[in-house]
């Protein structure tokens, strides 16, 4: 059945850049509707596999499956493909030189063939929904970088992507602007949206995933329920990285609730 | 905890630190606004003194009735100002209409240059080739190549176009090998992320550079792109060695006959009436651009 089939599946994704071997074996499956959070130390491969999933790098070794078709394959359009997988970086890539509702209309504009109300009015519902109706015209570097980050997650969304793909959207933000934009990716996966999110909030991550992979030394290590990956590690590095975190005082709400 | 606690402490102090030596008081205000008054009275005197020395330099030069009469008499100035101007209204016309195609045709040389693929391959030789080759050869040569070779070929159209136009082909061949290495900085300057973000959303490679990557670029060359024309503007007066009568030579005309080089100064001054403003209009237009995009207090 449909429903049996992942909407987003890597297997046995290898990537290297030149001698160094970023991703060594991915086997990942992202079911519809559901969100899998990835953790694991920085370098451990999670922003490369977020790239690979949506084609902007080209995998050596597997491959990836989108909807039960294969996106690896030479004659694929890379450019089709990511029409519908949505992506959000770290650093917000909002083009400096247009307003928000520019970004958020450029896409379904140039890409979908959308007319201009229609593309400006489905992005003023967007921003509206997420709380920048008051920023459509403001320049990026106007607003604050909470503001920013949610005005490129709803950029992505306004191509309607069947899939978001969050790359540690939260590690360049002030710490007091980090709420917002969780607010924003919990909304999100209450409306169903299916997404993969690497993310070093561990409070968020178990409190958003359905499933949470540890990534070490690019593979995943261990998947599971965040309960259990949080609680019950199997594994010794899990154990130890989740430590390192908590001592860091990254988890301290996690801690706190403990 | 404790570990936590210490390394908590730290920045704080660096901060209060910051702050004694920060916010002013009251008479440190004071004394700062009078030494700011002080030096506005030093740089006002040094100016003032600097240019008198200059002029006395001048006015105390042997020659210097000489050359007030030669070179800035007033009836020079009323006699040679038609037949100058007409010549700088040649000039304008040639720079007006080589800086539109150089705008265009670096533009294109440079986006063929950035664009990245093997099918452009063949393309991107030819680009360095061109640039690398007119930006090393100085624009007089290319003017009588191009004036006088391409006439003495004896081809129909090619052989047969007017000197003016001999004019702005040599113009355009020489200034967009230099505008497309401007423009090619600009392209480059724009940070990788910018075009991964583009590409992430679905736009195709080169609705990327036309919506995204150039209009961040062609802002930030602005100021080059200006020095440039700049630059153009004043070498529309090479074109009179192919016996177009421009600015420069209608001034040599009237010198030849008036022995008075009066309208040399009265083209001097037409050029640096066009480049002025136009300088100045450009801050103003990189300025405005700036406040809307940035932030009031960055």
């Amino acid at each position: 059945m449909s429903e049996q089939l992942p909407l987003l599946r890597l297997e046995r994704v290898h990537k290297s850049y030149g001698d160094l071997e970023v991703l060594r074996g991915i086997d990942l499956d992202v079911p519809a509707n559901k969100v899998i959070c990835l953790i694991g130390a920085s370098g451990s491969g999670k922003s490369t596999l977020l790239k690979c999933a949506n084609l902007i790098e080209p995998i050596t070794e597997g491959r990836i499956l989108f909807e039960g078709e294969e996106i690896t394959t030479e004659d694929t359009d890379p450019d089709r493909v990511r029409r519908h997988i949505g992506i959000v970086f770290q650093a917000f890539n909002l083009f400096p030189h247009m307003t928000v509702l520019a970004n958020v209309t450029l896409a379904p504009r140039r890409v979908l063939g959308m007319p201009q109300p229609a593309a400006e009015e489905h992005a003023l519902e967007l921003l509206a929904r997420f709380g920048l109706a008051d920023k459509a015209r403001e320049y990026p570097d106007r607003i604050s970088g909470g503001q920013q980050q949610r005005a490129a997650i709803v950029r992505a969304m306004a191509m309607q992507p069947r899939i978001m793909l969050l790359d540690e959207v939260t590690s360049a933000l002030d710490p007091e602007l980090v709420g917002e934009v969780l607010t924003v990716i919990r909304e999100l996966a209450k409306s169903g949206m299916t997404m993969l999110i690497s993310t070093h909030e561990m409070g968020f991550a178990r409190q958003i995933a359905d499933r949470v992979c540890f990534m070490s030394e690019g593979v995943i290590l261990e998947q599971g329920p965040p309960d259990l990956i949080f609680h019950a590690p199997r594994h010794e590095r899990t154990a130890g990285f989740l430590k390192r975190v908590i001592e860091a005082g990254r988890a301290a709400d996690l801690a706190a609730e403990v | 905890m404790g570990m936590g606690f210490e390394t908590r402490v730290e920045p704080r102090g660096g901060g209060l630190t910051a702050g004694e030596a920060g916010p002013p008081g009251g008479s440190r205000g004071l004394a700062r606004k009078r030494s700011q008054r002080r030096d506005a009275v030093i740089s006002t005197i040094s100016t003032i003194v600097f240019f008198a020395l200059v002029v006395a330099l001048i006015a105390l030069s042997p020659g210097v009735n000489k050359v007030v009469e030669s070179f800035f008499s007033l009836t020079g100035f009323k006699d040679s100002f038609g037949t100058v101007s007409e010549g700088f209204w040649l000039n304008v016309k040639l720079m007006l209409v080589a800086e539109g195609i150089v705008l265009v045709v670096a533009l294109g040389i440079a986006v063929i240059r950035s664009l990245s693929g093997p099918v452009m391959a063949p393309l991107r030789i030819v680009a360095l080739i061109y640039t690398d080759v007119f930006r090393g050869i100085p624009l007089i040569l290319v003017i009588f190549i191009v004036g006088l070779g391409l006439p003495a070929l004896q081809l129909d159209f090619i052989s047969d176009q007017s000197v003016f136009t001999y004019g702005v082909v040599s113009l355009v061949l020489v200034y967009s090998a230099y505008v497309t290495e401007v423009y090619r900085a600009g392209i480059e300057s724009v940070h990788p992320s910018q075009l991964a973000g583009a590409r992430s959303l679905g736009l195709s490679q080169w609705q990327s550079m036309r919506f995204v990557v150039l209009p961040q670029a062609v802002r930030r060359v602005i100021p080059p792109l200006l020095n440039d024309f700049i630059g153009l503007q004043k070498d529309t007066a090479l074109v009179g060695l192919l016996g177009l009568v421009e600015v420069a030579r209608a001034a040599e005309n009237y010198a030849a006959s008036t022995f008075n080089f009066t309208g040399y100064t009265m083209a001097a001054l037409l050029f640096i009436a066009v480049t002025i403003p136009l300088a100045r209009v450009t801050d103003w237009l990189i300025e405005r651009d700036r406040r809307r995009m940035r932030a009031t207090g960055g």
